[in-house]
């Protein structure tokens, strides 16, 4: 113990002048709570790798931070010929990787075209590029790319634009070598990657000759932790500037502290209830153990008029989110449905008692209403077992259902055996959810026909099985749709399709929760403005648009004091463990002489 | 631990009667061990495959969890991993592969497991190991010292405190180490992005990273060592040749230290050696409080998946050191104590 301390002591003189250094506001550090799996961009899937990949690389085009619509970013603009098969995209010109070369055309056109020839370079985004049939760059300043079909994503293709130079000579994409700095230090970026720990850091420095200007921040560190908790003490203590994924608990910890200032922003993800309709796979077959009396569209109108989805907002995200209405969460304000009055299903137990009435099912004598042929209005609810909200919400979805004469036997299950039941059909009503992406097409193209499993039970991405063609109709106008305003009008049409034939309940859509030091850092950019998140965007805006607070304003002289006090405490202790030792020792050896 | 010891008894027994007919006991007894360790390797090797077979969820779909994919790839991924075959050709592919030091790729990571676990053994054996030894001198030195005076003061009041803290869980511990320095010590990690390059800065800041992961463990695992020693200690202290000893009129420290407490060591030997086998698997909760990048945060990863080749991997590897130490704890022992050579 002695010795260890001792060496504490010892270990921590070398770290003042590096805690001083970061007082200034130039090294902006990030907590990260996920893992990165490769650096490399062709491969790296988990979200925070993907993040370094945006933070390394300019994109073709992106979602803005005002609001989210398509800005330039390696094209400088773009234009699509009549029938939207074929898109032109002019390269901006001027920009530069690190290592000097100029960025031209061929590097996206690389880009793309090694997705479509090499199976390992569709590993993170292949989805973008599956409906491409060319790529070409006829000069340096133009790409352009053809499409089987229309496709409204090419504005907002997430894909890293990698230096062609770099990459070219490079055969095998999932060479351990494609992780290192020699190739991944190469970018074009608002921060460019100068060193990775595997497991526990990464580096960046600012990009100076980044096009839009070099960012206020001289350096960026994504640092890993996997304990929240330690997550949260770290920002409390100043070891992280800025800190995402908090749970409502630690949120509300982190509220009064000082020199914290905490951010609620709408997130993209949308939580819902699905409802065994009678689903089929993508041959029309039915498919699973649903129960039979959910195929009555009145019973699936009184669940979805039985469930309160504001309480599920103050109760269970205690007041962490906003209730749903469609599947376009409502940061995407452009194509988020709100329904009006006349067509929004409104939480009445009363309304949801009268709806069954008048479908023939009476109460019985333990309160379950019971069909005309005899059956009982009951059904399994799954949910994920580990995860709170669903525990929560399964509480108060089973009170809300009983009160309208509905019984519900939950079942809470792994992850895993919910994924499985879900795809195969077998489920009454499950709790389910969504993270979307800026474009809705994603959205929407979860409740398409197509979405459904094959005839084996494979290859189905489908949220609720529907298929409807009123909604397959919306979908495919809205894909060849390039007026927004427009477009947006069909897209909430489909939300509305969709929500009238109750196949699924939106509870709501979750906050983003984040918190950063007001001593170090004064604003970041964040996405959508003014009131969108920090970290989680689909974009480098956050991190590219902090500004540091006032070097003066900073309070360097707190830690410089604490550093000492603490060392000062450290000597202390250390003091009285030796001195207690050798006490010990000496009434020891007393006390054996005695004997 | 008596257990233990019996079971060596036994074993010692077993082999004697070849020991007095020829010179080959002692070949015969390293080889049967080591023949024993190796079918247990072996039934670990089944174990793990088949044991983690029987999860459910299905790989490739654990895969491209939340990515858009078609029919066509996840027909592709099937075949690329190999879970298209049956069963028993699965596992086949997999002995033979391990044989040649492949243990499969991971899941979520696409990248070789053995690579994987190769990169985070090293952390997880720095910081238990260093727990490890220090727990040993510190819970031997204070077993000794409470064994010895048995009754006392100190004696209850050390007792009392292992007993305390052997049961305190140490995610807790380490989460109460980490508020209570208030940053005096880095919360993660066991390199800091902002050091100098240099081997004596660099290794410092390792050093100041181990600080609260390690005295974490120290805490926990010196009491089983203080207790075993006090205990085994007590039993030799009324054996008749401490009696003698002091009758020759030796000091009692000498006695202590010179009669008594080599002999009280024994039992702690297995201890030890149990205790490195389970050196890599023995920090999976201490590891993720401080975000140690080693091999019980692997397993935490792999767990939370389930990464099915990493869970196998890291199985396999953690099974191996507890065979290898357990191994080595039967050989030592008969090295260091004669009664099991010629009782």
């Amino acid at each position: 113990m002695v010795a260890v301390l001792a060496a504490s002591a010892v270990a921590t003189v070398p770290f003042v002048p590096v805690a001083a250094a970061q007082q200034q506001g130039k090294v902006l550090r990030v907590a990260l709570t996920t893992g990165i799996d490769h650096l490399n961009p062709f491969t790296a899937t988990l979200s925070a790798a993907t993040q370094v990949g945006r933070f390394n690389y300019e994109f073709l085009t992106l979602p803005s931070a005002e609001d989210t619509q398509p800005t330039g970013g390696v094209a400088e603009s773009w234009k699509t010929s009549d029938d939207k098969l074929t898109w032109t995209f002019t390269i901006r010109q001027g920009m530069k990787w690190s290592d000097g070369k100029p960025v031209t055309a061929q590097d996206p056109a690389y880009t793309f075209q090694r997705m479509l020839d090499d199976e390992n370079a569709r590993t993170a985004n292949g989805s973008y590029v599956t409906n491409f049939a060319s790529v070409s760059a006829p000069d340096d300043k133009t790409l352009v790319i053809k499409t089987k079909a229309p496709q409204s994503s090419m504005t907002s293709l997430d894909v890293p634009i990698v230096p062609k130079h770099i990459w070219e000579p490079i055969k095998d994409l999932n060479a351990p070598s494609t992780d290192e700095m020699a190739v991944v230090g190469v970018g074009s970026g608002p921060y460019l990657l100068t060193e990775y720990k595997k497991n526990e850091f990464v580096k960046f420095k600012a990009n100076k000759d980044y096009w839009r200007g070099a960012p206020k921040v001289d350096e960026l560190q994504l640092l890993q932790f996997k304990d929240a908790e330690a997550a949260v003490n770290a920002l409390k203590q100043g070891e992280v500037d800025v800190i995402n994924r908090l749970t409502p608990t630690q949120f509300d910890a982190l509220k009064g502290e000082k020199n914290i200032t905490t951010n609620k922003a709408p997130g993209r993800r949308y939580n819902e209830i699905i409802l065994n309709f009678g689903v089929k796979n993508v041959a029309d077959q039915p498919i699973g153990d649903g129960n039979p009396l959910l195929k009555d569209i009145r019973v699936r109108k009184a669940i979805a008029q039985a469930i309160d989805t504001q309480a599920i907002v103050d109760r269970v995200m205690s007041g962490y989110g906003q209730p749903g209405t469609g599947v376009v969460p409502a940061i995407y304000k452009a194509y988020t449905w709100s329904p009006g009055d006349a067509e929004k299903t409104k939480f009445d137990i009363g309304a949801a008692n009268a709806t069954l009435d008048q479908a023939g099912f009476a109460k019985g004598p333990d309160g379950i209403r019971v069909g005309p042929g005899g059956a009982k209005l009951e059904f399994r609810l799954a949910g994920h077992a580990n995860r709170p909200f669903d525990q929560r919400t399964a509480q108060f979805v089973s009170g809300w259902l009983k009160d309208a004469g509905i019984g519900v036997k939950q079942e809470l299950v792994s992850d895993d055996e919910l994924n499985d039941r879900t795809t195969a059909g077998n489920y009454d009503l499950a709790i389910s959810g969504y993270g979307t992406s800026p474009d809705p097409d994603y959205a929407l193209s979860l409740n398409t026909c197509a979405a459904r499993p094959n005839a084996e039970g494979n290859g189905g991405s489908s949220a609720t099985f529907f298929c409807d063609p009123q909604f397959e109709d919306l979908y495919k106008k809205q894909l060849t749709e390039f007026d927004p305003a427009k477009r947006a009008e069909i897209v909430k049409q489909a939300q509305a399709v969709l929500a009238n034939q109750y196949v699924d309940v939106v509870l709501d859509y979750d906050n983003v929760l984040e918190a950063y030091r007001s001593d170090k850092f004064a604003s970041f950019a964040k996405q959508p403005q003014p009131d969108g998140a920090i970290l989680e965007q689909t974009g480098y805006w956050g991190v590219y648009g902090a500004t540091p607070a006032d070097a003066a304003a900073a309070s360097s002289e707190d830690g410089g004091s604490n550093t000492g006090l603490w060392i000062g405490i450290g000597a202390v202790v250390l003091v009285v463990l030796v001195g207690g030792g050798v006490l010990l020792g000496r009434r020891g050896k007393s006390a054996d002489d005695r004997e | 631990m008596t257990e233990a010891l019996s079971s060596l008894d036994q074993t010692s027994a077993l082999v004697d009667p070849d020991e007095r007919r020829g010179g080959t006991g002692t070949t015969r007894f390293v080889l049967s061990k080591i023949g024993g360790a190796l079918a247990s390797l072996a039934l670990v090797v089944v174990l793990g495959f088949f044991l983690f077979r029987t999860l459910p969820g299905d790989p490739v779909r654990f895969m491209v969890r939340d990515r858009p994919t078609d029919a066509k790839m996840i027909a592709e991924l099937r075949e690329r991993m190999g879970v298209d075959k049956p069963l028993l050709q699965q596992f086949w592919d997999y002995v033979v592969a391990l044989l040649q030091g492949d243990m499969g790729g991971s899941y979520l990571q696409q990248r070789p497991v053995a690579d994987m676990i190769g990169e985070r053994l090293w952390p997880t054996i720095l910081l238990v190991g260093s727990a490890t030894v220090l727990a040993i001198a510190l819970g031997l030195w204070l077993g000794i010292r409470a064994g010895w005076r048995r009754g006392s003061r100190f004696d209850k009041v050390q007792t009392g405190l292992a007993l305390t803290l052997w049961s305190v869980p140490q995610f807790w511990l380490g989460l109460i180490l980490l508020v209570s320095t208030n940053g005096l010590f880095p919360s993660r990690g066991m390199h800091s992005p902002d050091v100098e390059p240099g081997f004596f800065s660099e290794g410092l800041d390792v050093l100041h990273h181990l600080v609260l992961p390690c005295v974490t463990l120290l805490v926990v695992f010196y009491a089983q060592y203080m207790l075993v020693m006090r205990s085994s200690l007590i039993g030799e202290m009324n054996s008749d040749y401490l009696t003698t000893a002091r009758a020759k009129g030796l000091r009692d420290d000498l006695v202590r230290k010179r009669h008594a407490v080599p002999n009280a060591l024994l039992p702690t030997v297995t201890l030890v050696f149990m205790q490195f086998g389970m050196v890599v698997s023995g920090a999976v909760s201490v590891e993720a409080v401080f975000s140690w990048p080693g091999l019980g945060q692997l397993l935490y990863e792999a767990l939370r998946g389930p990464d099915l080749p990493v869970l196998q991997g890291v199985f396999v590897v953690l099974a191996g050191a507890v065979v290898l130490m357990n191994l080595l704890a039967e050989l030592l022992y008969r090295v260091l104590d004669p009664r099991v050579r010629t009782a």
